[in-house]
C-alpha cells in the first residue's frame, strides 16, 4: 500500500474516528448512562454535566501523556541506564557527559546561542517593527523580512552555506572580501566566530517573529502618551526609548523567552552546517550524534536540555495563570 | 500626527534608507540560492550569481573539423566557423556567443586575444576571430580528425529548468533524453527513478493528516477547557501552557521504543501520531485563547434555548473560531513540512520513505556538496511549497501568532 493512499485513509478515519467518538460517547452519557428522564432525571442531569468535559478531554489527555509527558518521565527513566539500557547505573551518565570534552563545548556553545539569538532578533526586530511602522511600504518590508519564517532550517542552512561557500565566485561574503584584495576564507571553519555565523541563519530566521509580534505591540500603544510627548517636546529617540519601549517591555521579555526555548530545541542548523565539527556542537545536535548509538546517553543529554528549559517553562505558567485572572 | 515634531525630512529618509538596506540584506541570501538553481553549472563555478545576467567567459576545447583542409602551395589550410565544429556545436547552438581568445595547448587556452594571430604547435598559425571564425595553417598535413582548438568564449547567460528536472527526477539531461526515446515520458520519469519528487510526496504524506487530525482533538478540548466548568481545569490549563515548551528531544528516545513495542516501528503512522502529539499543546492553547474570547451572550443563549454542549460546541463555537483552527492549521503545516528532527527519528532511513527534509540534509550534501545548481534546486522544491502557504495565509499565521506567544 502506498503511503500516500495510506495517508487518505488515515485522515478518514482520523477525521471520522474523532468526530463518531465524541458524538458516540456524547449519545451514549445523554440516553443510556445518565438519561435525562426517569425519576432520577435532576441528579442524572448534573452527573452528565460533570462527566462531559472529561469525555471532550479524554482523546486529547491521551494523546498528550503519551506523548509529551511520558517522555519526559521516560528519558529520565532511561537515562539512569546504560548503553544497551540493561544495567542500572544511576547517574554515570551525566557523570560521563560532565567528563566529556565536546559535551561541555556544546553546554558552552548552547550559553552563547541562548545569549546572541534572541537578543539579536529582538533587537532587529524592534528595529524593524519600529522604522517601518509608519512607513508607506511598511508591509511589503515586513512580509519580505518575515519570509524566512515559512522556510526550513533546513533549507535556510543551505541558502547560508551558499552565502559563506569559500569560493569568491560562489559565496557572495568571499566574493566582498576578494574585491577588497583579501584571501578567502572558510566562515564555518574559523574557531570560535563560526558559532556566530551558525547563528545568524537563526537570527535570520527569528527576526521576522519578533518583528510581527512586537509591531502589534508598537500599534498597541495608546497614541494619547505618545501625543503627550511630542507636544512636551521630545525628540524621535527619546519617543522610542522612553515612552513607547517601557510601554512593550512586557512583549520584549515575551519575544526573548519564546526565541530562547527555540534556540534551545533546534539542532537542524549545526547538523547541516557543520554535523558540529570545528567547535561548533550544541545540545540538541550532539544529541542526535548520541541518537541510536548509547539511547542512555542520548536521553542525559536531553534531560539536560529539559533542565535548561524548566525555569522558562515555570515562568510561563506563572504568566498564563496571572493573565487569567 | 507625523509632522508635529520630531518629524523632518531628512529622518524621513534615514528611515526609508535603513529599512531598504535591512529588507535587502534580508533578501539577499534567498536571491542568490534562487537564481543559481536556474544557471548552469559551468556558469555557476565561473561567475558569482550576481553576475548572473551577464555572459560568463568560460573555456572549451574542439577541433577544427567542419572543413576539410587544404593545400595552397607548401601550406596546409583550415578555414571554417569554431562555433560550427563537432565537439562544441551543440553548446553553441543559439549561436550569440563570441570569443574572447583562443589558445593551441591545454595549458594555456586562452593564449592569444580574439583577432590576433597565433603561433601553432604545427609550426603555422592560427587565428580566430571573435565572431568565430578562423584560419589554421601549417606546413604539415594536419590530423585527420582536425587540428585542437581551445578558446574562451562570452557564453550568454542560460537559464534553464534543467536543474529542477535532473533533482526531480535524479536523471541528467542525457540520461532523461535516452529514457524518453525509449517512450517515456517525463512523468513516468518522476514516479519511477529515485529522485527527490518521490520525497516530495512524501513529505505531503507526512503533513496533511498530521496537521487535520490534531485539530478536532484540540478544538473539543479547547473548548472543554475555556467553556465547560469543572474542578481540576486550571490546572489542566497550566499543564498544557508548560508541555507548550517541552523540548521533543526528551520524547525522541522513548517513544521510539514504545512505538516499536507495540509494533508500528519507524513507520508513516509512527510519524502522524507523533506529530499529532506534539502538536495538541499548541493547538488547544490557541484556539483555548481564542474561545474564551468569544462572546458569552450567544453561548448562554443557546443553553437557554436548550442546547446541549455537543451542539454548542458543532454549532456555534467551531463556525466561530474558524480564524484560529486557520493560524493553527498554517502553523501545524509549516511545522512538520520544515521537520528534520521527528522525520529523522520516527521515519524509516530508506530512500523511498525519506522526507525532503531529511533528503536534502542526508544525502543531498554529502553526495552533492558541490553541485550547487543542484543543491539550489532541491532547496527551492522544499521551500516552494510552505513559501506560496506564507504569502497567500499571512494574514491567519500573524494572527495565530500574535495569540500563540504566552503573554
Amino acid at each position: 500500500m502506498s503511503p500516500l493512499f495510506q495517508g487518505i485513509i488515515t485522515i478518514l478515519v482520523g477525521v471520522f474516528g474523532c468526530v463518531g467518538y465524541f458524538y458516540a460517547a456524547n449519545l451514549l452519557l445523554d440516553k443510556v448512562i445518565f438519561p435525562a428522564r426517569g425519576p432520577n432525571i435532576g441528579r442524572n442531569i448534573n452527573r452528565a454535566t460533570a462527566v462531559r468535559p472529561w469525555l471532550f478531554l479524554l482523546p486529547a489527555i491521551l494523546a498528550l501523556s503519551v506523548y509529551l509527558v511520558y517522555p519526559v518521565v521516560g528519558s529520565f527513566w532511561r537515562s539512569l541506564f546504560n548503553r544497551s539500557g540493561e544495567e542500572f547505573i544511576g547517574m554515570d551518565n551525566y557523570g560521563a557527559l560532565f567528563a566529556d570534552d565536546v559535551f561541555r563545548q556544546a553546554l558552552f556553545n548552547n550559553a552563547l546561542w541562548a545569549l546572541v539569538v534572541p537578543a539579536a532578533a529582538t533587537f532587529f526586530g524592534l528595529l524593524v517593527a519600529q522604522l517601518t511602522d509608519r512607513l508607506k511600504w511598511g508591509n511589503i518590508a515586513k512580509s519580505l523580512i518575515f519570509m524566512p519564517m515559512a522556510i526550513s532550517f533546513v533549507g535556510a542552512s543551505l541558502i547560508w552555506k551558499f552565502v559563506y561557500a569559500g569560493d569568491p565566485d560562489i559565496g557572495i561574503i568571499n566574493a566582498v572580501r576578494d574585491g577588497l584584495g583579501l584571501d578567502p576564507m572558510d566562515p564555518i571553519q574559523v574557531p570560535f566566530w563560526n558559532n556566530f555565523f551558525l547563528m545568524a541563519i537563526l537570527i535570520w530566521i527569528q527576526t521576522g517573529f519578533a518583528m510581527v509580534i512586537l509591531s502589534a505591540a508598537l500599534r498597541g500603544i495608546p497614541e494619547e502618551t505618545v501625543e503627550a510627548a511630542i507636544i512636551d517636546g521630545a525628540n524621535p529617540f527619546q519617543l522610542f526609548f522612553k515612552i513607547k519601549v517601557p510601554q512593550i517591555m512586557g512583549t520584549i521579555v515575551v519575544v526573548w523567552t519564546t526565541i530562547t526555548i527555540l534556540v534551545l530545541k533546534v539542532f537542524d542548523i549545526v547538523y547541516t552546517m557543520t554535523g558540529g565539527n570545528f567547535g561548533t556542537q550544541i545540545l540538541p545536535s550532539y544529541m542526535m550524534t548520541l541518537m541510536f548509538r548509547d539511547d542512555g546517553r542520548a536521553t542525559a543529554v536531553a534531560v539536560v536540555i529539559m533542565v535548561v528549559v524548566l525555569p522558562v517553562m515555570i515562568w510561563n505558567i506563572r504568566q498564563a495563570q496571572k493573565e487569567m485572572r | 500626527m507625523d509632522n508635529i515634531a520630531g518629524q523632518n525630512n531628512s529622518l524621513k529618509w534615514a528611515v526609508n534608507i535603513t529599512v531598504a538596506l535591512l529588507v535587502v540584506a534580508w533578501l539577499i541570501p534567498t536571491v542568490g540560492l534562487f537564481v543559481s538553481s536556474f544557471r548552469d553549472r559551468d556558469q555557476i563555478t565561473a561567475s558569482g550569481w550576481w553576475l548572473a545576467p551577464f555572459s560568463v567567459e568560460l573555456t572549451y576545447r574542439t577541433r577544427a573539423d567542419d572543413a576539410a583542409p587544404r593545400q595552397e602551395g607548401d601550406l596546409w589550410i583550415v578555414e571554417g566557423n569554431i562555433f560550427g565544429t563537432g565537439e562544441v556545436a551543440d553548446a553553441f547552438a543559439s549561436g550569440d556567443a563570441s570569443i574572447t581568445a583562443f589558445g593551441v595547448t591545454g595549458r594555456d587556452p586562452a593564449a592569444f586575444a580574439a583577432g590576433t594571430e597565433g603561433e601553432n604547435r604545427d609550426g603555422g598559425t592560427l587565428l580566430v576571430m571573435a565572431d568565430g571564425s578562423y584560419r589554421y595553417t601549417s606546413t604539415e598535413e594536419p590530423d585527420a580528425r582536425g587540428p585542437r582548438i581551445y578558446f574562451a568564449a562570452a557564453t550568454p547567460p542560460d537559464f534553464t529548468m534543467d536543474n529542477y528536472q535532473t533533482i526531480l527526477t535524479a536523471q541528467t539531461a542525457d540520461e532523461r533524453a535516452a529514457s524518453q526515446a525509449q517512450g517515456a515520458t517525463f512523468w513516468d520519469l518522476l514516479f519511477d527513478e529515485e529522485g527527490i519528487f518521490r520525497n516530495f510526496v512524501n513529505t505531503f504524506t507526512v503533513t496533511i493528516p498530521a496537521t487535520v487530525i490534531p485539530i478536532l482533538i484540540a478544538a473539543f478540548a479547547a473548548y472543554a477547557l475555556a467553556w465547560m466548568d469543572f474542578p481540576g481545569r486550571g490546572l489542566l490549563i497550566a499543564a498544557v501552557v508548560g508541555l507548550l515548551v517541552v523540548p521533543l528531544q526528551l520524547a525522541l528516545v522513548p517513544l521510539l521504543n514504545l512505538h516499536n513495542r507495540i509494533g508500528i516501528g519507524q513507520s508513516f503512522l509512527g510519524i502522524w501520531m507523533a506529530h499529532t502529539g506534539f502538536g495538541l499543546p499548541l493547538a488547544i492553547y490557541l484556539l483555548r485563547n481564542y474561545m474564551v474570547g468569544l462572546p458569552r451572550d450567544i453561548i448562554e443563549g443557546a443553553k437557554v434555548d436548550g442546547a446541549t454542549d455537543f451542539q454548542i460546541f458543532t454549532k456555534i463555537i467551531l463556525p466561530l473560531s474558524f480564524p484560529a483552527l486557520a493560524s493553527f492549521a498554517i502553523f501545524q503545516f509549516l511545522w512538520t513540512w520544515n521537520d528534520l528532527l521527528v522525520a529523522k527519528v520516527f521515519l524509516p532511513s530508506d530512500d523511498a520513505s525519506k522526507v525532503m527534509t531529511v533528503r536534502i540534509a542526508d544525502d543531498l550534501l554529502g553526495s552533492r556538496g558541490g553541485d550547487w545548481g543542484i543543491l539550489a534546486a532541491a532547496a527551492f522544491v522544499s521551500i516552494a511549497v510552505p513559501v506560496i502557504v506564507f504569502f497567500t495565509m499571512q494574514r491567519f499565521l500573524v494572527r495565530g501568532l500574535l495569540a500563540g506567544s504566552v503573554k
